[in-house]
């Protein structure tokens, strides 16, 4: 019994772990979907997510419902902010600029949040968490919340690509972005609102990370962020459910990792699993390899 | 005949006055400190430069070739060659970590033939995750805490000499046979296949060398310093580089000098910031992506670097209509 | 782009290679300080800074330190490490070659000042860490001997884990304990390692030993597996930063037993970040106690309260002493040589500072020194008891 108890409390600090990296795995394969670049600055974006939330209830106590909706909006103007001044000029550019502008932006955004806050803050909670034992098992309601508005808002974006005439025209462009507009589809407007989207889903992963480990640091975006860039390339980068399945496997991987073996061990193999999906599957497991114009 | 010799005298005065500047003091502690930094770093530039310029690919992960050749080289003269004399255990210790890092070079040489561009990217950044956390494992390496005790080394003259022959290698490799298929691979890899450039072979040889000279500054590198941990060779190490490139000019053997110089001057000058300064650099770095997107001096060169046969070729007369 | 810019780069390059080595020249004993402002642990550095600049203000009152028959005043000079390794060395350089320190006082965390300590001994420089307990510090790793230019101003985690062993043992009446650290930190390491040896000399048992690392947020596959070796007590040496964080996710997962921290705890701000109280009624191990304080702690804890409104931790009052031991060893010298002031240091045997009396054996770095337990109770430390060494 002690077994099966301690492996169903490891598979929910599992699931834990893998909705916050898929809702941030969501918006890097949103964002490669529909303009084929990798938006480095995406796990900025999702620590930020923390940081308003910091920033909002040190000024205005607001209930936590309030701060999600609040925190995703900002996350989202930020993240059609950056699209508009510093991605769409190197649209015609080649694909390197637009990646290292992207690389530059996040480390920006990562050292302007250094410089204002050098050091780890801690994360007001803005909820009475309980905590629920039967058999052995611990569960929070706050493990409850974070799995539940994960699903939640992958199930809503899923039916927003699926179901809507946006989704379509996202899928549209990402299929061929030359010929849409030709077809009387706004182009601009629908990349736009695909950047906001995918920043908002970051911005509620960062809020939802800061109350679950609620000492938060500038340095987030990369210890956190880049893992859900893994599990997005991991799944197929620019197919949503890739990302997703990328996500939580990348989370099972890490709490066995960290089971079996001393924590440091955790990069080598969550990058060394990358690299063996990468080499016998160069697009990920759900992904395509782009047609080649020759 | 008396031009030919002029470069390689020019080269060995350079060598012998950076032989003798610290001994008259005129050169402080701190100023050699900066001088050999800046060494350091045009050798980074200028191997980075060979794959992400001269061959337009996009590595991301070049920091960890450096430490590979980091920690090579400090674990021979203190795990395996304590106490031996520099004179002798240096140039072994360069080597050897220059060489472990170009033997690193091989699989991601290998592994770019079945992908390019972003992919390839995401491949290099895990092959930097990896090393770094593969260091940390590894006890005999120090795991995460680093190796200490690392003989200081380093001083101007072999920074000076290193420096000379990276650049000179890179030169050499760039305007070969090979480098002019490197070349070609940027410009369009599949119509350089089909016009018969073992683009295979070339591309080999560019992460081979790169990695090699990303090796020998991780060298030079641990001996200045005294101490590394793998801490000292994450992704914002790549960035450094990356700017360096960028900034200097792709594909330019200049450019990587000047890319080089201007950030190792700049992080100097600007310690009074604090934490600030490290916005500086990747705002210069999204600047120049915006409006200068191939740096500086960016596929052009000084003509003193070019061989002979490149500077100011004549133009061939129009055809007559 | 061509030679315009050339030129002007040049000129910008040179310019600037130039200006980075520019000295002052006015006479003045100067201390380098190499904190953690910045990063996991800026209450340390901000502790430090604070009793460093205290004490120059003090001194410079005076009309500075007397060195030789007359009095030079005492400048600081303070580069920030951001709490990481690398940056510490560099730090360390930074302070030798261009700022011209005589004296190097901190880093404080065991991390940084290992590798500081390296670049001091190979530059010939004396470097006092105030806060760090890693035997390591003090001995050359090459040879294993004592080093020649490294001292500290506390005591080391051999004197500290068999205390907290001890503790643990018979006033807690532990017999089994676990023990979570971060493996890439070295403070905590060998205060884990060494609490090891010594309760199991103490004949408790050690059933289960995890590991993290710096910057690690999730904890709650390590404390899930160390639930299941249900231990009387778990040894916690981690920094203030933390402590909190492991504490509350422990809570959560249910698990009940007491935490045991070392001095790593010290600074107040562990208590702020301790939102949830998960840490109340826990011991730890510190370097000094102001309830216990004798009179000259007790004047320096009022200055310092005068001057920054809050109550010195143990942090600030090692840097206050480890200041005063590098101006007295400046005084003893009776010259701005940085080997005459090695040399003063070494021949010092006592010194009686805000942190109690600090004995220097022959040939010793490590002053011996006695160690307080502590108890976090009611919103802030107090006082449980005093080892004498």
């Amino acid at each position: 019994m002690g077994s099966l108890n301690y492996f169903c409390q490891q598979a929910i600090n599992a699931l834990q772990l893998g909705s916050i990296y898929a809702l941030i795995a969501l918006g890097y394969s949103m964002v490669y979907g529909v303009l084929s670049m990798i938006n480095f600055a995406h796990g900025d974006v999702f620590m930020l997510g923390a940081f308003f939330c910091l920033l909002l209830v040190a000024l205005v106590p607001v209930p936590f419902w309030l701060a999600l909706i609040i925190v995703m909006g900002s996350t989202a103007l930020l993240g059609t902010l950056i699209e508009r001044f510093a991605y769409r000029p190197l649209r015609k550019a080649p694909r390197v600029s637009a990646i290292i502008t992207a690389l530059g932006c996040g480390l920006v955004i990562q050292n302007v949040t250094l410089g204002f806050s050098p050091y780890a803050r801690r994360m007001p909670s803005l909820l009475d968490i309980t905590t629920y034992q039967f058999g052995g098992l611990s569960i929070s309601t706050l493990q409850i919340l974070i799995i539940g508005i994960s699903l939640s808002l992958m199930v809503l974006l899923d039916y927003l690509i699926r179901r809507t005439p946006f989704g379509m025209a996202m899928r549209a462009i990402s299929f061929d972005r030359a010929t849409v507009p030709l077809l009387g589809v706004p182009a601009n407007t629908v990349i736009t609102i695909t950047f906001a989207v995918g920043a908002a889903l970051g911005g509620a992963a960062g809020l939802l990370y800061g109350l679950a480990y609620p000492v938060i640091s500038p340095t987030m975006g990369i210890a956190v962020g880049w893992k859900a860039f893994v599990a997005a390339v991991i799944g197929g980068i620019g197919n949503m459910r890739g990302a997703v399945l990328g996500a939580f496997l990348l989370g099972g991987v890490e709490v066995i990792t960290v089971t079996l073996l001393p924590s440091t061990y955790r990069d080598l193999v969550v990058y060394s699993l990358l690299l063996v999906i990468l080499v016998f599957k160069p697009y990920g497991l759900l992904g395509k390899p782009p047609l080649q114009k020759v | 005949m008396k031009n030919r010799l002029l470069t390689p005298a020019l080269l060995l005065a350079g060598l012998a006055i950076s032989a003798i500047l610290p001994a008259t003091g005129l050169v402080n502690d701190y100023l050699q400190f900066v001088l050999v930094s800046l060494a350091i770093n045009a050798i980074l530039c200028v191997s980075l430069n060979l794959v992400n310029g001269w061959m337009g690919e996009f590595s991301v992960g070049h920091a960890g070739f450096m430490a590979l050749g980091a920690y090579a080289s400090a674990l021979l003269t203190v795990r395996l060659f304590p106490g031996a004399p520099p004179w002798l255990i240096f140039p072994l210790a360069i080597v050897t970590g220059g060489s472990v890092a170009g033997l690193a070079g091989l699989p991601v040489g290998f592994l770019s033939f079945k992908t390019r561009g972003d992919y390839l990217a995401i491949i290099t950044l895990a092959f930097l995750m990896i090393v770094k956390s593969g260091l940390e494992n590894i006890p005999f390496t120090g795991g995460p805490r680093g190796l200490l005790g690392i003989p200081h080394f380093t001083n101007l003259p072999w920074a000076y000499f290193c420096c000379v022959v990276a650049f000179w290698g890179v030169r050499n490799l760039v305007y070969s046979k090979f480098g002019r298929g490197i070349s070609a691979i940027r410009e369009d890899e599949v119509a350089a296949e089909s016009m018969g450039v073992d683009t295979r072979s070339a591309k080999l040889a560019a992460f081979v060398t790169s990695a090699f000279f990303a090796g020998v500054a991780g060298a030079l590198f641990a001996h200045q310093l005294q101490f590394i941990n793998p801490s000292s060779f994450d992704i914002l190490k790549s960035t450094e580089m990356l700017v360096m490139v960028y900034l200097g000019g792709v594909a330019s053997l200049g450019g990587s000098l000047l890319g080089a110089g201007v950030v190792t001057v700049l992080t100097q000058i600007l310690q009074p910031l604090g934490t600030w300064r490290m916005v500086v650099l990747p705002l210069m770095l999204v600047l120049l992506m915006l409006f200068r997107p191939s740096g500086i001096m960016g596929y052009s060169d000084w003509s003193w670097l070019k061989p002979r046969s490149e500077r100011n070729p004549k133009p061939k007369p129009e055809p007559k209509r | 782009m061509q030679l315009p810019s050339r030129l002007f780069l040049s000129t910008l390059l040179a310019g600037g290679v130039l200006l980075t080595s520019c000295q002052p020249s006015k006479p003045s004993v100067k201390i380098g300080i190499n904190a953690e402002l910045t990063g996991e642990m800026p209450a340390v550095g901000a502790s430090c800074k604070q009793a460093a600049e205290l004490f120059v203000e003090q001194v410079n009152a005076k009309g500075g330190v007397p060195v030789g028959g007359t009095t030079i005043p005492l400048k600081l000079v303070i580069v920030d490490n951001s709490a990481k390794a690398d940056q510490s060395a560099a730090a360390a350089q930074r302070l030798v070659s261009q700022e011209q320190a005589l004296v190097l006082v901190g880093p404080n965390a065991s991390s940084c000042a290992i590798p500081a300590a390296e670049i001091a001994e190979s530059l010939g420089v004396l470097m006092i860490s105030p806060w760090s307990t890693n035997p390591k510090t003090t001995v050359s790793s090459a040879t294993g001997k004592p080093k020649q230019n490294i001292f500290r101003s506390c005591f080391t985690d051999l004197f500290e884990a068999p205390i907290l062993a001890r503790f643990a043992a018979k006033n807690l009446h532990a017999k089994t304990a676990a023990v979570l650290y971060d493996m890439s930190s070295e403070a905590p390491s060998s205060q884990a390692k060494l609490f090891q040896e010594a309760f199991e000399k103490e004949g408790g048992k050690v059933v289960a030993m995890e590991t993290y690392s710096t910057g690690d947020r999730d904890f709650s596959a390590q404390l899930t597996k160390l639930s299941g070796s249900a231990p009387d007590i778990i040894f916690l040496p981690a920094y203030y930063n933390d402590a909190p964080l492991i504490a509350e996710q422990a809570r959560r997962l249910g698990i009940k037993a007491p935490f045991l921290g070392s001095d790593a705890w010290s600074s107040p701000d562990i208590i702020k970040l301790d939102a949830g109280k998960n840490l109340e009624g826990s011991y730890f191990c510190n370097h000094y106690s102001p309830e216990g304080a004798n009179l000259k702690a007790k004047q320096f804890i009022a200055d310092y309260k005068a001057r920054y409104g809050s109550d010195p931790d143990d942090v600030a009052a090692l840097t206050y002493d480890a200041m005063g031991e590098a101006v007295g060893a400046v005084t003893a010298a009776g010259k701005l040589d940085r080997t005459a002031v090695r040399d003063a240091m070494s021949g010092t045997r006592t010194f009686d500072g805000v942190t109690g009396h600090a004995r220097f054996d022959v040939g010793s770095r490590d002053p011996a020194k006695s160690a307080v337990i502590m108890q976090i109770k009611d919103g802030g430390f107090h006082w449980v008891a005093t080892v004498e060494p």
